[in-house]
């Protein structure tokens, strides 16, 4: 059965990104200034 | 005991400017989002990818005041994922990625054309064994031989150079040919790589 199934069995796995990737996400919408002047829009990084 | 707060505040408070809020947000469904992408890529690092990519455009949208909240927000964000994973899967049948298999590794038959380390000794060592038996050869055949193999020069132009016919010349790489190979036997010298 094991060998009949094996990717049904990985489908059901649990799991997390690591806290490494939750940083750079929070890190980036930190740096993420988006500024609309006058009807256009303006995405500037202030890394 | 964490107090759950609602998707809906969380994303009013982000977009006032709290990003402990995004974080929160982030952690709540991380292993929701997660599970999902991976059990559609079967791949911990492409899910993470995606996982990143989709956020990404969450934080994008919500920055820019484009999210509305008619929906939910976690059915948003699986949606967001879910076109990323097509994207995925549409670019990995544009340009098929093949991996290898304990059985089987693909760059036994792909390489740069390069030696390896171990064979480059190898063929530099029998290169200067080489030199060194040619130098047993007689001088008229020892001329041709090396305007051939290390002049890289036509059996015409060694003919012009050294005064003797086309056909002389090839007389003498053949006999030079044949010669290196009785001194090898010899010698019982092995020259393989």
């Amino acid at each position: 059965m094991e060998q009949i199934y094996p990717r049904q069995q990985n489908k059901c796995k649990l799991v997390k990104v690591k806290p490494e990737r939750v940083k750079l996400l929070l890190q980036y919408s930190k740096a993420l200034n988006i500024v609309n002047h006058k009807g256009l829009t303006f995405e500037n990084n202030l890394n | 005991m964490q107090l759950q707060v609602a998707d809906s505040i969380l994303v009013q408070n982000y977009i006032s400017g709290d990003e402990k809020s995004l974080e929160m947000l982030i952690n709540k469904h991380n292993q929701r989002l997660t599970s999902f992408i991976y059990s559609k890529v079967l791949d911990r690092a492409i899910a993470e990818d995606i996982f990143q990519d989709t956020f990404i455009k969450v934080i994008r949208t919500l920055k820019r005041g484009a999210y509305n909240e008619e929906g939910k927000f976690l059915p948003w964000v699986m949606r967001i994922a879910h076109n990323l994973i097509i994207d995925h899967f549409r670019r990995n049948k544009r340009m098929p990625k093949f991996e290898g298999s304990e059985d089987f590794n693909i760059f036994s038959v792909l390489g740069d054309g390069k030696l390896d380390a171990e064979r480059q000794l190898i063929k530099d060592q029998i290169d200067s064994d080489l030199v060194l038996l040619i130098e047993e050869l007689p001088d008229d055949q020892k001329e041709v031989l090396v305007m051939r193999i290390y002049k890289d020069m036509s059996f015409k132009e060694i003919a012009e150079n050294t005064g003797v016919s086309i056909n002389t010349a090839l007389g003498r790489m053949r006999y030079a040919l044949i010669n290196l190979r009785k001194i090898i036997e010899k010698n019982n010298i092995v020259l393989t790589n």
